[in-house]
């Protein structure tokens, strides 16, 4: 097998021209040039799902995220999760929190009838980026 | 200290070299893409021809069990994997492989990827969790076929020919970042203790160590404590898989690999909504996937990174 090796020394000026032309052609992330590490948040404490609670007792999942992500509902109201994604996702309380949904493909449903109030947060386990709250008032 | 004519210290310039010196050089011969990554100091070639010299094998992100049109056969990819592994002109000291081995916790998943692994020809077999390894069990599933040896929820290490292995687990109890939590902290924190400065020190997990980038979980929140243990050595490399693409950085004396997949490919950082699995053009698949050949010669400050794609 011929193997063309670059040596190290390959200017940083080419190294970047050849990361461009494979980042053009589809081929694997290889520059670390192309991430903006100035842009990057710290790694402290995430912050709490955007947007204010929405009055509501549908959750859809599409695009990576649950939407909305703050929903309002009053005890003994069932919310419905319902995955659009062609990625499976899953519906998982933070701790030792109530919602523990099974892997949820494209299409499928989770729910949960909330009986005490309280914030209850939860994020998919699979992206755990993916996070959101149901607040339940009495 | 000195400086060089465009006021740059000798600290930033080595800081600046490794960060395109140690980058992957990317170079297409006979349709096949390699990168080398060399770090200064780091043996030439991934010592093939030396047998006292280590080797070893990463492959990471196999998500046997994904169906999606990004990889309609992702257990034929790793299958090539496999025999990739197996063609190589020598036998690895072991494989390590660095999580999302299912896509789903399956147990027929799990059943699968451990004997696929089992055919790979290798002084051993070595694996980590990734989320999709404990998606609905904590890891229970993933324990009961992978965890034999490990301590705590699946954390272990072990040495290698003057190597020191630690393999960690940063996919439970996740929230938004990959997290190792105090026990596993503790763990290194005894682990390293009698260890000699010069020791070089490998580490393997899932998630980066990094903040890769941290809206996406490309990071572990508490992963500086565990950095902290091991500023004292003189050579740490860390490779993790996650990210389905090739990055490297050097921060100090810790240099970061991320392996590419067996699988498909994501977005790179930022330039899509979501992390969501990427369908390249028919027949560019396979340029994005890979496998990635480690090598260490006993003396050398760091470990030579080869990434091959997938033959």
């Amino acid at each position: 097998m011929k193997k063309l090796v670059v040596a190290q020394r390959l200017s940083a000026v080419l190294a970047a021209g050849l990361a461009l032309t494979a980042c053009g052609s589809g081929t694997p992330a290889t520059a670390p040039s192309t991430v903006d590490m100035s842009a990057m948040p710290g790694m402290s404490m995430a912050a709490p799902p955007a947007g204010a609670p929405v009055a509501a007792d549908t959750v859809s999942i599409k695009d990576f995220a649950f939407a909305p992500a703050q929903v309002r509902v009053k005890v003994g109201t069932t919310v419905t999760w319902t995955n659009g994604d062609t990625e499976p996702h899953t519906v998982t309380s933070n701790g030792n929190g109530p919602l523990k949904s099974p892997t949820m493909n494209t299409g499928e449903t989770y729910k949960y009838t909330f009986t005490v109030p309280g914030r209850f947060e939860y994020l998919c386990t699979i992206h755990p980026f993916m996070t959101a709250a149901v607040e339940v008032t009495a | 200290m000195s400086e060089d004519p465009h006021g740059m210290t000798r600290r930033q310039l080595l800081r600046h070299t490794a960060w395109f010196g140690a980058a992957v050089v990317l170079t297409v011969a006979s349709g096949e893409v390699i990168s080398h990554i060399h770090t200064p100091g780091a043996a030439a070639e991934p010592v093939v021809d030396d047998p006292n010299a280590l080797r070893f094998v990463q492959v990471s992100d196999s998500h046997i069990g994904f169906t999606g049109p990004a990889n309609t056969a992702v257990t034929d990819s790793f299958t090539r994997a496999v025999n990739q592994i197996n063609s190589l002109p020598y036998q690895p000291d072991f494989v390590i492989h660095t999580g999302d081995l299912t896509h789903l916790s399956t147990p027929a998943q799990f059943d699968q990827v451990r004997q696929m692994m089992g055919t790979m020809r290798a002084g051993g077999h070595f694996t980590v969790p990734g989320e999709h390894d404990s998606v609905d069990d904590a890891g229970q599933k993933y324990r009961a076929a992978f965890g034999k040896g490990s301590v705590g929820d699946g954390w272990y290490s072990f040495d290698l020919k003057g190597v020191h292995f630690i393999a960690l687990v940063n996919t439970l109890s996740l929230e938004k970042l990959g997290h190792l939590g105090t026990d596993q902290i503790e763990f290194v924190r005894k682990d390293v203790a009698g260890l000699s400065a010069d020791t070089p020190i490998v580490v393997f997990s899932h998630i980066p160590l990094f903040a890769m980038y941290p809206q996406w979980g490309w990071g572990t929140d508490d992963a500086a404590q565990v950095l902290n243990l091991l500023r004292r050595f003189a050579s740490v490399t860390c490779l993790n898989g996650h990210v389905h693409q090739l990055f490297t950085k050097t921060e100090g004396n810790v240099t970061f690999h991320s392996a590419t997949t067996t699988a498909y490919p994501l977005p790179r950082p930022g330039t899509a909504p979501a992390p969501a699995p990427v369908t390249l053009p028919a027949g560019q698949l396979a340029d994005a996937l890979g496998i990635r050949e480690v090598g260490y010669r006993q003396g050398s400050h760091s470990l030579a990174v080869k990434d091959v794609k997938l033959a």
